[in-house]
């Protein structure tokens, strides 16, 4: 264990491994990329939400013997993106249940011609009704999905939720409601895809997950596993857009190549990107509280409903995850959150940073500051005296075994923000002033890796080898796409054999060459997989010590001899090590009870907005995160996550709202669906408290998805305190603001004539 | 489409000639044609990125006779004479351009995607303000959008390569192995 012990490369603020090729261009994305012989290939679409496709016209002035057309009949095997529920069909097959839903799959030489066809075909519908809310959803007055509706549903319950009201001193209830949210990654989806009878299908391509790809490919075109390969090429951006949907695309593409005897390239554009890819989900939560005369927790009750879209894609998992975030970082004796993901007409909704986290978080961490007002105790008061310590359990009942600092990160956050004094400023200087000020506070936690017995189920294996050449690889199917995964991987690689980072490389992530080491999501990276790698290193070394003669210290030429050597008796030199749960740990799938994750990163943000009571604009002007996210691997890679998170998490609040209408997103541009710019994002303060984690690798948990759940109710707490009114909506945009402000003004007597 | 192809095609094209990065170039495309797609096809330097194709992210901006152009909203005609520079001409002789290895060692880079138009709006900004104040990169970035960073590494690694052009470099230089094309040999 290596935790403690003072790190060399670990730790230490080295460039980014594949840092130079992307500041010189030369990083080389899917669109960069050509094949001999390529042709081009994009998709038809469903024009309305929900009905059966009558008939399918083409124009008789495109010449089609010139495109290769691929319909649902031309799938060789399940027409199914296989994920999690086998319900996703790969081309609409009579039937379409959503906008976008694609139908047809078209691919020419020449990418004009290619879009003069797509406007030649002609689908005729008959509609039937379809439903876009939860509330349509729930009533089940059509029934879009299953028997019922019902994605998926999860029941956790703790203690006895139903006897606690008789004795609460406050009863506080509150209703909370998130937006759909685009990832809005630079880089739009795009796959390249060749066929072969000899080598079967290949595709290239941005995504986050081979092996999800993999599958895909296999059950599509019901092939073995030596005939598929998925290559992941450098990837611009995901944020969880491109764990899922790359496997669509990749059966799109692959399709067409099979059928056209040629390479295909489907890159989206901006406007088909943000209207037919997944979205964060939609959400309504539901909280009712009991509280005792102190303020402190004794029930919890929550109703936490999402919009899944219109197939299963993954709501169930972050719907879990949402379940598992709904009652933050505090102890309470008595919980039971009921939460349901409901199918709806709209594109599917998938993963995003977060993963129902940030949904969950924001009505809780709102629903914490109503708390506050009725009872009339300060917010921050009210958090530390309900906060979980070591050896509490949480609302599965999993002990706090690790060691937990919220305490001292909330002093933390207090301190460098000046929260006390600025709050008692602005209350002074906001009653003669139109711009109101406000500081707000979040506290919560993100649980690292998949949830309860998901890694083991994952079953991940990863591990390095040294090539003949005397390269050192990491060989893990985990992904690059800005987060960092290279560098991180090959600084462990490097510490743990004790030689420089510059010697240690990625090797390319292809399936053909690398295991499966599970997705990259989750925030399990640094964590799980940096684990694997760094036990891989440890046991490479002890082989080389125990049958190559490493010495006890050794220069990287020496550690190579030895690998030489090694290789003249054993033929290759490689490590590999698999996933295993770290002992004594508990979780039932159907009662939702037990160790949920394997650590938690713990964080308090807090933030300073100016609401202007004259353009109804509100502006987050400076920003403080403080959290305890394990070791910090890479210092300005870790900073830069957080810095990153919180920015979208600002967008999340404040400006990203994703306009539908009749199921269809109106503002699939960026002209108008506003992220946060270079003028908008505030200085952001970021502060890590580091305990090692026993099990993660060198010590690190995760960290990637923690900075989006706190900014949004950090930021609508500030309003409150800015404004005195409760804000319960995301995104607050200022014609919202405006509604809430003027609704909250009394009514004045009208003027006499 | 290759560029064999390309060629045999658009002869009846008139020439327009321009210069990027410093060596002169002449293309027969369709006028209207984007610069964009005439750097990116016609010239093979893929740095240039096009992430919307409305110009609103940037990463699709070059220089042309020193102002910060959306390339995706420039008909390739209107580069007649031009000076153009991408990201491919920042580096010389193997050397990062003090902008790119600030950005390598202050984290302004992560996906990479927006990178080489935030190059391009950087160096546009230190061409004519050396020693530009937090609002002026602010407002130089503007017309580039960056989804992972929050822009607060790169507004440092701007401020960082604006305090070392006239200071000595506070730093180690980069080693050679750093330079070299690293991972995923493809």
């Amino acid at each position: 264990m290596s935790t403690h012990a003072t790190t060399r490369i670990v730790g230490a603020p080295v460039p980014r491994k594949e840092g130079v090729d992307k500041l010189v261009g030369r990083a080389c994305y899917v669109d960069d990329i050509k094949r001999e012989g390529m042709w081009y290939g994009a998709t038809v679409r469903s024009t309305i939400p929900r009905g059966l496709i009558r008939s399918i016209a083409f124009d008789r002035r495109i010449d089609w013997n010139e495109l290769t057309v691929v319909s649902a009949a031309d799938i060789p095997g399940e027409n199914i993106i296989q994920l999690i529920v086998a319900d996703q069909p790969c081309l609409a097959d009579g039937k379409v249940n959503h906008c976008e839903e694609p139908i047809l799959l078209l691919a020419h030489p020449d990418k004009h011609k290619l879009r003069e066809a797509l406007g030649g075909v002609k689908i005729e519908y008959d509609p039937l009704p379809p439903i876009f809310t939860i509330e349509e959803s729930e009533r089940q007055d059509q029934i879009v999905w299953g028997a019922d509706n019902l994605l998926k549903s999860f029941l956790l319950e703790k203690g006895d939720v139903d006897s606690a009201w008789a004795r609460a001193a406050h009863i506080v209830e509150g209703e909370y409601r998130t937006g759909a949210q685009e990832h809005l990654y630079i880089e739009n989806q795009g796959i390249i895809a060749e066929y072969s009878a000899q080598n079967g299908v290949t595709v290239w391509g941005s995504l986050q997950c081979p092996y999800y790809v993999f599958k895909a490919l296999r059950g599509v075109f019901d092939l073995p596993e030596d005939k598929v390969r998925v290559v992941q090429t450098e990837t611009g951006g995901a944020f969880g857009g491109k764990e899922d949907y790359p496997s669509v695309l990749a059966c799109h593409a692959a399709l067409l190549a099979k059928k056209s005897a040629h390479p295909v390239k489907m890159v989206y554009d901006r406007m088909e990107d943000l209207a037919a890819t997944t979205k964060r989900h939609p959400a309504r939560v539901r909280h009712r509280t009991a509280l005792d005369k102190d303020g402190k927790l004794l029930a919890i009750e929550i109703h936490l409903d999402t919009d899944g879209g219109a197939y299963a894609t993954l709501s169930s998992t972050v719907l879990s995850r949402a379940t598992l975030h709904s009652t933050g970082p505090y102890l309470c004796p008595n919980v039971r959150v009921r939460a349901r993901s409901w199918a709806t007409n709209h594109v599917p909704y998938g993963a995003f940073r977060g993963f129902g986290a940030p949904q969950a978080v924001f009505a809780m961490e709102r629903h914490m500051d109503e708390i506050a007002a009725v009872l009339g105790v300060d917010p921050v008061d009210l958090r530390r005296m309900n906060f979980l310590h070591e050896g509490d359990t949480n609302a599965t009942e999993q002990l706090m075994r690790e060691p937990m600092m919220l305490d001292r990160l909330l002093d933390r956050a207090l301190q460098e923000s000046g929260y006390h004094a600025k709050r008692a400023q602005f209350a002074r200087e906001n009653a003669r002033n139109p711009v109101k000020r406000g500081m707000g506070i979040a506290a919560f936690y993100h649980g690292s890796g998949f949830t309860g017995s998901g890694e083991l189920y994952l079953n991940s294996l990863a591990g390095v080898d040294v090539t003949p050449e005397g390269k050192v690889r990491v060989l893990v199917s985990n992904t690059e796409f800005g987060q960092g995964t290279n560098t991180i991987l090959t600084q462990i690689a490097a510490e743990a054999l004790g030689i420089e980072y510059s010697d240690v490389t990625m090797a390319a992530p292809d399936t053909n060459m690398v295991p499966n080491s599970g997705p990259t999501v989750a925030s399990r990276t640094s964590m799980v997989v940096g684990r694997l790698i760094e036990r891989a290193c440890l046991q490479l070394i002890y082989l080389l010590r125990e049958q190559a003669g490493l010495g006890a210290t050794y220069a990287s030429e020496e550690f190579l001899a030895a690998c030489e050597r090694y290789r003249d008796a054993h033929g290759e030199v490689s490590s590999m090590c698999r996933y295993e749960a770290p002992p004594g740990i508990y979780w039932d799938d159907q009662k939702y009870h037990g160790e949920a994750y394997g650590a938690y990163a713990w964080a308090i943000y807090v933030a300073q907005v100016a609401v202007d009571t004259v353009t109804y604009s509100a502006e987050v002007e400076d920003f403080w995160a403080v959290q305890e996210v394990g070791r910090v691997l890479h210092p300005v890679l870790a900073t830069g996550q957080i810095e990153g998170g919180i920015a979208q998490g600002i967008g999340y609040a404040l400006y990203e709202k994703v306009v539908l209408a009749d199921g269809r997103m109106t503002n699939n541009q960026m002209t108008n669906y506003i992220m946060p710019t270079a003028e908008d994002v505030p200085p952001i303060h970021v502060y890590f408290e580091e305990i090692p984690f026993r099990h993660g690798g060198y010590g690190a948990k995760g960290i990637g998805e923690l900075p989006h759940d706190g900014p949004a109710p950090a930021i609508l707490n500030a309003i409150r305190d800015a404004t005195g009114v409760s804000f319960t909506a995301i995104p607050l945009l200022p014609e919202d603001l405006y509604a809430g402000l003027v609704a909250s003004q009394p009514v004045e007597e009208p003027a006499s004539p | 489409m290759n560029a064999n192809g390309n060629a045999r095609k658009d002869a009846h094209w008139p020439a327009i000639r321009f210069t990027v990065n410093g060596e002169s170039r002449t293309v027969n495309v369709p006028p209207m044609k984007r610069l964009l797609d005439v750097l990116r096809e016609d010239l093979h330097l893929t740095g240039t990125k096009e992430g919307c194709g409305e110009g609103e992210c940037g990463s699709c901006s070059v220089r042309m006779n020193d102002e910060l152009v959306n390339s995706c909203l420039v008909p390739v005609l209107q580069a007649e004479g031009a000076e153009i520079q991408t990201v491919e001409g920042l580096a010389l002789d193997g050397e990062l351009h003090p902008l790119q290895e600030a950005f390598l060692r202050n984290g302004g880079a992560q996906c990479g995607i927006c990178t080489p138009g935030m190059l391009m709006a950087a160096a546009q900004l230190l061409a004519h303000s050396p020693h530009p104040s937090e609002a002026e990169i602010r407002e130089a970035l503007a017309g580039n959008l960056c989804r992972c960073t929050g822009f607060v590494r790169i507004f440092a690694s701007i401020a960082s390569a604006a305090g070392a052009s006239e200071s000595e470099p506070a730093q180690e230089p980069i080693g050679q192995s750093d330079l070299e094309r690293t991972q995923h040999a493809r």
